[in-house]
C-alpha cells in the first residue's frame, strides 16, 4: 500500500564528491524495502522513501557504512535537550561537591585561625608548647589541603605535564610553597634557630586561601549557570509529543522524536505545537513571542506556516509537518545562539593575547620578588617576607576575570537577544552593531509592510458607503489578484456584510468583473470602464488625481454601468516604524532610506516617519552601491533589509540586519537577524549591543586593573614607601571577588529590555 | 651579599628562566589526523590539564571528526573553545565528545579552554 511508505532523512557524514553521493544511493537502492533513495552531496542528505516492513532505520544506516560512508546523529531538539539535561546533572553535582570541600575547608580554617592567634598573646604563649600547637594546626591544615584543595594539585600537576599553566597552577604553587615551609618550620624548628630564625608556620594562610578560593568558585559556577539561562529556556520549550493524525482518522499522541515529514498533526487551543508545518484546516490565533519576541498573539488560518514550541491560544488546528529535528526553526535558533556564543569578539583579542602568557609570567614574576626580598630585607626577616610575598602575587593574580570578562557577557546577550528576537550571528556582529553610526533602511517590506493595502475609500457622489463595500467586496474574494486581497482585508475589517457573486470573471490585466444582488459590478482601471464605455463625472476624475499624485494605485469601481467610486491602494506604513525610526535618531544615530520606487513616493514615505535623506529609484543590484556610497562619506552603516533581494548590500555593510519575517532563519549575509518584522528591532538590537559592549569594556578595565595594580602591590612595591605589604588571606579574598564581580556584571544585562518608544 | 643570597638569587634566576622556557619555547606534542574508510578525518585528544596532543595536522576541505575525552574533572577545562570555527562545547567529565569541523581555509586555528589557558591548535594544510 502507498500510504505504508515512510520517508527518512539521514545526514551522510564522509562524502568528499558527487561520485560518493551516487555510491550511497546505489547502496541504500539495493536494500530491500527501500523504493527510492536521493541522495544529496551539497547538502549531505540522503532521503529515502521505504517499506516499513521491510526496512527499519538501523537497515538504512547500515547500508550507508556498508558503502563505507557514515551516518551523522545529527542531535535532534529533544536529544540537545537531553545532553543539556545531562550536562546540567553533572554541573549541579560537581557544584555539591566543591559546596562540601568549601565548607570543609572554611570548618577548618576557622578553627586554624584563632589557634594561629595564639602567638600573639604572651600569657597563652608561655603555657603553650609551641611544637605541640604547630603539630595540631598541621594535622587540622591536613584535611583542607588533601580534600578541600586536592584538585588544585592535581590540576596543577596535570597541566604542568602539558606544558600548560592553568589558574590553578598559581594556587597550587602559592599554597604549596606556604604549606611546605610551614611544615619543615614545624619538623625541624632546629633548623631555623640555629640560623637566627623563628620557626613560623603558615598553615592559617594555607587554610583560608584555599577556603577563600574555594569560595570564589562556588560563587562563580553559580553565577556561571545563570549565563546560559535563556538558551536552556529557549531549549526547554521544545514539545515532547504531538497528536498525530493516523491514516484511519485516529488520533494517537506520540514523541516528538517519532514525528515524520508529511506527517498530519492535531493542535488544540492551549497546545504547543509540536514542529514546524503548514496549516491545512482550522484557523487560530497562535502566540510566537518565544522565537519573534512579537508579545501579540498571530492570526493563523489554511496555508500559513506554523512553528514548533508557539503557543495555540484559541482556536484548533490541524496542520502539515514540514520539518523536524535540526531542521526546525527552534533549533535553527538554537544553533544560532550557540554558535554566537562560542564566537569570540574582537575585542577580546587583547584579554587572549595576556591569558595565554599569563600564568607562567606571574610564576616568574613571583619568583623574582623572592629573590628580591630575600637579597634586600634584614637577614633576620628575609626567608618569611620573600615567601609571604610569593604566594601573595602568586594568589593575587587570577587571570580568571580576564577570561570571564566577555564570553560571559557574550553568553547573557545573545540568549537575551534571542528572547527578544533578535538573533546575533557572531560576537563579531555584537561588537560592530555598537559602533555603527548611519542606519540604512530598504523601504519596502521593511518602513513598510510590503504589500498592498487599501488607503481611500470614495463613493461617488450618492453612493452608500456601506453598500458599495459589500458589493465590491464580493467581487474581490472570487480574485486573487493582490491587490484584490489588500480590498478583502479592507472590508473584513470595516466588517462589511458578505454577498454572493455570480458569473466573476477576471480580465486580464485590467481588473474584474461579477454579478452581485443582480447588479454587474466591475472593479479595475481606468482602461477597463473605458472600455465598458463608463464615462467618469469630473468630480471623480478630480479624486483619482488627487490619489495618483500621492502615488497610490487607483481602483475604479462600477455598479450597473455607472462609476460609483474609487479605491486608493498603497504599501502602508507599518504602524511601529515611525516611532522605532524616531527612537533611533534619538540615539544619535543617522536614519537613511533607500527604495526602488519613484523619487515622489520616495519622498512622500520618507516625510512621513521623518526621514530627511533617502535614495529613490535604486534598482535591485545597485543597493549595494548606496551602502558602498555611505561608507566612503566614513560612516559605518547597519543596512536593513527583508534579506530576499538585499543579500548583497546586507553584505556590504559593517553590520546587516535581515528581517526574517520567521520565513528563513539562516540568512547568511546577515550579521543579525529580527525575527519580527519590525524596525523596533533594529533599536533592541543596537540598544542590546551597546549594552553588551559596555558591559564587556567595564569587565576588562576591571580585570585589568585589578591585575595591573593587584600584581605589583602583592610583590611589595609600595613597601618602601608606605610600608604596606598584602597579607596572602587578603590577596585570596580579592581574587575571589575579582571573578564573581565580573561574572555579576555580566548578569546585569539579564536585565536587558528593549526601549520602547 | 652573602653566599645564601647569591645561591638563592642564581636558583631564582634559573628557576625563572627554566619556567619561560619550559611553558613558551619547548617542543610540542604534534599529531597528524588519521582519516578513516570514510574520508573523515578523525582525531582522539585526551583533555587532563591540557590536550595531548595538542597540535593537530589536518587536511584542507576535508570534514575533521575532533574526538576529546575528558579525563578530569577539574573545571578549568569544563569548556572548549574553537573561536574560528563558532564552536563552544562542555566537555562532561570522563566522557567523549565529539566535534566535527570542517576547515576551508589552511592556517592555525587555536582551540583553548573557557577561559583561554589550555591551549592547542588546529594546523590546516
Amino acid at each position: 500500500m502507498e500510504t505504508d511508505l515512510k520517508t527518512e532523512t539521514l545526514d551522510i557524514e564522509g562524502m568528499t564528491c558527487a561520485s560518493c553521493a551516487s555510491f550511497v544511493e546505489k547502496s541504500l537502492a539495493r536494500t530491500p524495502g527501500v523504493q527510492r533513495a536521493m541522495v544529496n552531496f551539497a547538502t549531505e542528505k540522503a532521503t529515502i522513501d521505504y517499506l516499513p516492513a521491510q526496512a527499519t532505520p538501523a537497515t538504512l544506516r547500515q547500508a550507508v557504512v556498508q558503502a563505507g560512508y557514515g551516518v551523522l546523529e545529527r542531535a535532534p531538539d529533544t536529544s540537545a535537550a537531553d545532553r543539556q539535561a545531562e550536562i546540567d546533572q553533572q554541573k549541579a553535582h560537581a557544584y555539591q561537591q566543591l559546596r562540601r570541600r568549601f565548607w570543609v575547608a572554611a570548618g577548618l580554617a576557622l578553627i586554624i585561625m584563632p589557634l594561629s592567634m595564639l602567638m600573639l598573646w604572651p600569657a597563652a604563649m608561655q603555657r603553650i608548647n609551641m611544637q605541640w600547637l604547630n603539630y595540631g594546626l598541621l594535622l587540622l591544615t591536613l584535611p583542607v589541603l588533601l580534600y578541600s584543595g586536592r584538585e588544585f594539585y592535581t590540576s596543577a600537576w596535570n597541566g604542568f605535564r602539558h606544558r600548560a599553566a592553568n589558574m590553578d597552577t598559581l594556587i597550587a604553587v602559592g599554597t604549596g610553597a606556604a604549606f611546605l615551609y610551614s611544615l619543615a618550620a614545624t619538623v625541624v624548628p632546629e633548623f631555623f634557630r640555629s640560623r637566627g630564625l623563628t620557626p613560623e608556620v603558615y598553615y592559617d594562610t594555607t587554610a583560608t586561601i584555599i577556603a577563600l578560593i574555594l569560595l570564589g568558585k562556588v560563587l562563580e559556577l553559580r553565577a556561571k549557570t545563570q549565563t546560559s539561562a535563556a538558551m536552556k529556556a529557549l531549549i526547554g520549550l521544545q514539545a515532547k509529543t504531538a497528536r498525530v493524525v493516523r491514516p484511519g482518522g485516529q488520533e494517537l499522541d506520540v514523541p516528538i522524536e517519532q514525528v515524520q515529514l508529511g506527517d498530519l498533526v492535531v493542535v488544540r487551543p492551549g497546545e504547543k505545537v509540536a514542529t514546524d508545518g503548514l496549516i491545512e484546516e482550522g484557523h487560530s490565533a497562535v502566540d510566537e513571542a518565544m522565537l519573534t519576541g512579537e508579545s501579540l498573539p498571530v492570526e493563523k488560518k489554511a496555508g500559513d506556516p506554523v512553528f514548533g514550541a508557539t503557543l495555540n491560544k484559541t482556536g484548533s488546528f490541524r496542520f502539515r509537518v514540514t520539518k523536524v529535528g535540526a531542521d526546525t526553526m527552534l533549533a535553527q535558533i538554537v544553533k544560532l545562539v550557540e554558535d554566537a556564543q562560542g564566537s569570540r569578539a574582537p575585542i577580546q583579542r587583547l584579554a587572549d593575547k595576556v591569558s595565554a602568557i599569563f600564568v607562567p609570567t606571574v610564576v616568574v614574576i613571583a619568583i623574582l620578588t623572592f629573590v628580591l626580598w630575600f637579597d634586600l630585607a634584614p637577614i633576620e626577616t628575609r626567608l618569611p617576607l620573600a615567601l609571604v610575598n610569593f604566594v601573595a602575587v602568586l594568589i593575587i593574580a587570577c587571570p580568571c576575570a580576564l577570561g570571564l570578562a566577555t564570553p560571559t557577557a557574550i553568553m547573557v546577550s545573545t540568549g537575551k537577544g534571542a528572547e527578544h528576537g533578535v538573533l546575533i550571528r557572531n560576537a563579531e556582529a555584537l561588537e560592530k552593531a555598537y559602533q555603527v553610526n548611519t542606519v540604512l533602511l530598504d523601504k519596502t517590506g521593511t518602513i513598510t509592510r510590503g504589500e498592498p493595502a487599501v488607503t481611500d475609500f470614495v463613493p461617488a457622489a450618492g453612493q452608500d458607503a456601506a453598500r458599495l463595500l459589500q458589493l465590491v467586496a464580493a467581487v474581490e474574494r472570487q480574485s486573487e489578484h493582490p491587490l484584490a486581497a489588500a480590498v478583502v482585508r479592507y472590508a473584513e475589517a470595516q466588517q462589511a456584510a458578505s454577498a454572493p457573486a455570480t458569473g466573476f470573471r477576471a480580465i486580464e490585466g485590467q481588473g474584474a468583473e461579477a454579478t452581485v444582488n443582480g447588479q454587474a459590478v466591475l472593479i479595475g482601471n481606468s482602461r477597463l470602464l473605458d472600455e465598458a464605455g463608463i464615462v467618469l463625472p469630473v468630480a471623480v476624475r478630480q479624486q483619482a488625481d488627487a490619489l495618483l499624485t500621492q502615488a497610490k494605485t487607483v481602483l475604479y469601481v462600477a455598479v450597473a454601468g455607472q462609476a460609483a467610486g474609487l479605491i486608493g491602494v498603497a504599501d502602508t506604513v507599518r504602524d511601529t516604524s515611525v516611532a522605532a525610526i524616531r527612537r533611533l535618531q534619538s540615539m544619535g544615530l543617522e536614519v537613511v532610506m533607500m527604495t526602488g520606487d519613484n523619487p515622489q513616493t520616495a519622498a512622500q514615505v520618507a516625510r512621513q516617519v521623518g526621514i530627511t535623506r533617502y535614495f529613490a529609484e535604486v534598482l535591485p543590484g545597485g543597493k549595494a552601491g548606496k551602502v558602498k556610497e555611505l561608507q566612503a562619506e566614513g560612516r559605518i552603516v547597519a543596512m536593513v533589509g527583508d534579506g530576499i533581494n538585499d543579500a548583497p548590500a546586507l553584505a556590504q555593510a559593517d553590520i546587516g540586519l535581515a528581517m526574517g519575517g520567521g520565513t528563513d532563519v539562516a540568512m547568511e549575509a546577515a550579521g543579525i537577524t529580527l525575527m519580527r518584522s519590525d524596525l523596533q528591532g533594529v533599536v533592541t538590537a543596537i540598544e542590546l549591543s551597546r549594552q553588551t559592549i559596555r558591559t564587556i569594556k567595564q569587565n576588562l578595565f576591571f580585570a585589568f586593573l585589578y591585575n595591573s595594580l593587584g600584581i605589583p602591590i602583592a610583590a611589595g612595591l609600595l613597601y618602601p614607601v608606605f610600608g604596606w605589604l598584602l597579607s596572602p588571606m587578603l590577596a585570596a579574598g580579592a581574587m575571589a571577588l575579582s571573578s564573581v564581580s565580573v561574572l555579576t556584571n555580566s548578569l546585569r544585562l539579564r536585565g536587558f529590555t528593549p526601549l520602547k518608544p | 651579599m652573602d653566599t645564601v643570597e647569591i645561591i638563592v638569587t642564581l636558583v631564582g634566576v634559573a628557576l625563572a628562566g627554566f619556567v619561560l622556557w619550559y611553558f613558551f619555547f619547548s617542543a610540542r606534542q604534534t599529531a597528524s589526523a588519521v582519516s578513516s574508510v570514510s574520508g573523515v578525518q578523525e582525531v582522539d585528544i585526551t583533555v587532563k590539564g591540557g590536550y595531548s596532543p595538542d597540535v593537530i595536522e589536518v587536511e584542507r576541505g576535508k570534514p575533521v571528526q575532533l574526538s576529546f575525552y575528558r579525563d578530569e574533572e577539574n573545571s578549568c577545562s569544563e569548556e572548549l573553545l574553537m573561536p574560528d570555527f563558532h564552536i563552544r562545547r562542555d566537555l562532561p567529565a570522563f566522557k567523549t565528545t565529539l566535534v566535527e569541523l570542517l576547515p576551508q581555509q589552511a592556517g592555525t586555528f587555536p582551540f583553548t579552554c573557557g577561559m583561554g589557558l589550555l591551549r592547542g591548535s588546529l594546523v590546516v594544510k
